[in-house]
C-alpha cells in the first residue's frame, strides 16, 4: 500500500477546517440566497416565507430588462476597449529592453494594487469642472467654460476602462512575455506585414492570455456599483446598483435575492464560455 | 550566473504606434493618482481668486483626525486576523487537495475556487444575508469571516503550485526511515511549502486591506474599515483630506510593489 492511501485519514483530518469554513461561509450563504429569491417582500421590509416565482417573473418587467441589457453592454463595450488599448500595451511592454521590463511591470502593478476606491476617487478629481483636465481645455482655447466631465456616462465608461485596465494588461503580458519572437522573425523573412503576423501569428497564440483577460474585465464589471455610484451620480443604474439597492434602500432582500441569482448566472454562463472556447482551441 | 535577459534574443521592434499606445495608456493610468498627489500639497488662499500656496495643512488635518487613525488600525488587525487565518486553512486545504484521493474532495476543488469567479457584490451580499439570519452582529468579526471566504481561495492556488513541484520520493523516503505521517508533514513538506504560505499571506493581508465591496456589506456600527471611511469621506461632502490620505495609500502601494516585486513576479510567471 502506497503512503498516500495510508494517509488518506490524516488529509481528511487536514482539510476538514477548510471543508467547514467553505460549507458554512459560501456554500450555505448562497443557498439561502437562492431559497430567498422565492420568497417576497412583505409590507414592512419584511420576508413573507411563502414560495412563489414573482420575483423571477418581475426580471422580465421592461425596466429591469434595460438596465440588464446596459450593464451587459456597458461589460461587453469596457472590455472591447481594454482590449484595443491593452493588447498594444501588453505587446509594446513585452518587446521592450529587458532592462526596462521589470519596470514597465511594477508600473502596472501599481495601478493595479492601489486602492480601489482611491482610483476611482482619483479619476473624479481628474474629471471635476476644477480639475486639471479642464485646466488644460481653458488654457488651449478648447473650451471657454469650465465643464464638470463627472455624472454621465462618458464618467463612468473612462473610470470602468482606466480601472479594469490592468486586469485585461497583466495576463496577456504574461502571455506574451513567454512568447516565441523568433516565429515573428522568420515571418518577417518570408516578408508578412505588422498586420498579417498580428492576425497569423500573435492572435492565435495568444489567444489564451486574451481569454482569460477578458473574463477578468468583462465579469467584475458586470457586478460593478461604486464606478456608476461615484462616477456617475447615480443616474447610470446597472444591474450592481439594482441590487445593492434592494438590501440597503428599498429592503427588498427577496427581490435583491433573484437579482443575484441572476448575476451568478450570467457569470457561471461567461466561465462556461471561456472553458468551452479554450477546449475547442485545444482540439 | 548570467542574468536570462542576456541570453535571451533580441525581440522584434514594434511599429512606433505600437508604443505610443503603451505610454498613452500609462498616461491614462498614473495621471489620476499624479493629480491626486499633485493638489494634496495645495492650500488655495481664500482672497477668491485661483491663487494657492504649497502647504501640508491637509496631512497635518488627516493626523488629527482621529476616525481615520482608527480605521486605519482596524484595517490592518482585519487584515492581519484574516491572512493568519486564510493561511493555515489555506496550507492545511492545500497539502489534502494535492495529496488527498477521497469522496467529496472534487466538490470541494471547486467551491475552494468558487469566491475567485464569484462577483465580490454577490459574496458580500450572500454573507448578509447569512449572518442576519444567523442573528450574529456584524462588526470587525463578521468582515474577517466574510474576507477569510475569499482570500483563501488565493492562497490556495498559490500553495497548490508550490505542493506540484515538490518531489514526492522526500515523503517516502522520509517515512522509509520511519517517520510518522504528521512527521513528515512538519518535518518534510512545511519547510518546502513555508515561502509559498508565506506569499499566500501577504496577497491575503493586500486583498483583505483593499477590499471595499465585501466589507461594505459585513461592515457593522462604528467598525468601518479604511476604504469604508474613504468612501463615506467622499459620498458626505468633499474633505481636502482625502487627498493627502489617498496620497499616502498610493506612495505605500509602490512602496509594496516594489519591495514585493519578486513575490508577484513569481506568482505571474514572469521572469
Amino acid at each position: 500500500m502506497s503512503i498516500e492511501k495510508r494517509h488518506q485519514w490524516s488529509l481528511v483530518l487536514l482539510v476538514s477546517p477548510l471543508a467547514t469554513w467553505l460549507v458554512v461561509f459560501l456554500c450555505l450563504p448562497i443557498l439561502l440566497v437562492f431559497i430567498y429569491s422565492f420568497f417576497q417582500r412583505g409590507p414592512y421590509g419584511n420576508i413573507i416565507f411563502e414560495f412563489s416565482l414573482l420575483n423571477y417573473a418581475r426580471l422580465f418587467d421592461p425596466l429591469y430588462l434595460t438596465i440588464f441589457l446596459r450593464s451587459m453592454t456597458l461589460s461587453l463595450f469596457t472590455t472591447a476597449c481594454c482590449f484595443c488599448i491593452g493588447f498594444p500595451m501588453a505587446f509594446a511592454m513585452a518587446t521592450a529592453k529587458p532592462a526596462w521590463r521589470p519596470w514597465l511591470f511594477i508600473a502596472l502593478m501599481i495601478p493595479f494594487l492601489t486602492n480601489f476606491i482611491v482610483r476611482v476617487y482619483a479619476i473624479r478629481v481628474l474629471l471635476s469642472a476644477e480639475g486639471p483636465l479642464n485646466a488644460l481645455l481653458l488654457s488651449i482655447g478648447v473650451l471657454a467654460t469650465p465643464l464638470s466631465w463627472n455624472d454621465s456616462l462618458v464618467s463612468v465608461i473612462i473610470g470602468m476602462i482606466t480601472n479594469y485596465l490592468p486586469f485585461m494588461v497583466l495576463p496577456l503580458y504574461v502571455t506574451l512575455e513567454k512568447f516565441d519572437y523568433s516565429l515573428l522573425e522568420a515571418a518577417a523573412d518570408l516578408g508578412a506585414s505588422w498586420l498579417q503576423m498580428f492576425r497569423k501569428i500573435i492572435l492565435p497564440l495568444s489567444l489564451p492570455g486574451i481569454l482569460s483577460g477578458c473574463f477578468l474585465v468583462a465579469l467584475p464589471v458586470l457586478g460593478e456599483f461604486i464606478i456608476p455610484d461615484l462616477l456617475g451620480g447615480a443616474k447610470t443604474m446597472l444591474i450592481g446598483n439594482l441590487i445593492s439597492d434592494q438590501f440597503l434602500k428599498a429592503r427588498d432582500w427577496p427581490f435583491g435575492s433573484a437579482l443575484s441569482m441572476l448575476l451568478i448566472i450570467l457569470v457561471l454562463l461567461g466561465v462556461f464560455a471561456q472553458a468551452l472556447l479554450k477546449r475547442r482551441r485545444v482540439q | 550566473m548570467i542574468p536570462a535577459h542576456r541570453l535571451e534574443q533580441p525581440r522584434p521592434i514594434p511599429p512606433i504606434l505600437i508604443r505610443v499606445v503603451m505610454w498613452a495608456a500609462f498616461s491614462l493610468l498614473f495621471l489620476p493618482l499624479l493629480t491626486v498627489f499633485v493638489l494634496s500639497f495645495v492650500e488655495p488662499l481664500r482672497d477668491g481668486t485661483a491663487n494657492f500656496q504649497w502647504s501640508l495643512i491637509w496631512y497635518q488635518k488627516l493626523v488629527q483626525n482621529e476616525k481615520i487613525g482608527q480605521s486605519l488600525l482596524r484595517s490592518l488587525l482585519i487584515a492581519a486576523s484574516v491572512a493568519f487565518c486564510s493561511g493555515a486553512l489555506g496550507a492545511c486545504g492545500a497539502i489534502a487537495f494535492d495529496r488527498g484521493k477521497f469522496l467529496g474532495l472534487g466538490f470541494l476543488k471547486v467551491l475552494a475556487i468558487f469566491p475567485v469567479i464569484l462577483p465580490e457584490l454577490v459574496l458580500g451580499i450572500s454573507s448578509l444575508l447569512w449572518f442576519v439570519v444567523l442573528r450574529l452582529s456584524l462588526g470587525m468579526h463578521s468582515i474577517v469571516m466574510a474576507h477569510i471566504t475569499f482570500t483563501v481561495s488565493y492562497v490556495l492556488v498559490i500553495v497548490l503550485a508550490r505542493l506540484q513541484d515538490i518531489d514526492k520520493s522526500l515523503e517516502e523516503a522520509a517515512a522509509d526511515l520511519g517517520a510518522g505521517y504528521w512527521q513528515t508533514l512538519y518535518l518534510v513538506i512545511w519547510p518546502n511549502i513555508r515561502t509559498s504560505v508565506y506569499a499566500g499571506m501577504i496577497v491575503a493581508f493586500v486583498l483583505s486591506f483593499d477590499d471595499f465591496m465585501i466589507s461594505f456589506f459585513t461592515t457593522g456600527v462604528d467598525s468601518d474599515t479604511l476604504p469604508l471611511m474613504l468612501y463615506s469621506m467622499i459620498r458626505f461632502g468633499l474633505n481636502k483630506e482625502i487627498y493627502a490620505l489617498s496620497s499616502i495609500l498610493v506612495t505605500m502601494t509602490v512602496v509594496v510593489a516594489i519591495s514585493t516585486r519578486k513575490v508577484f513576479a513569481r506568482l505571474t510567471g514572469h521572469v
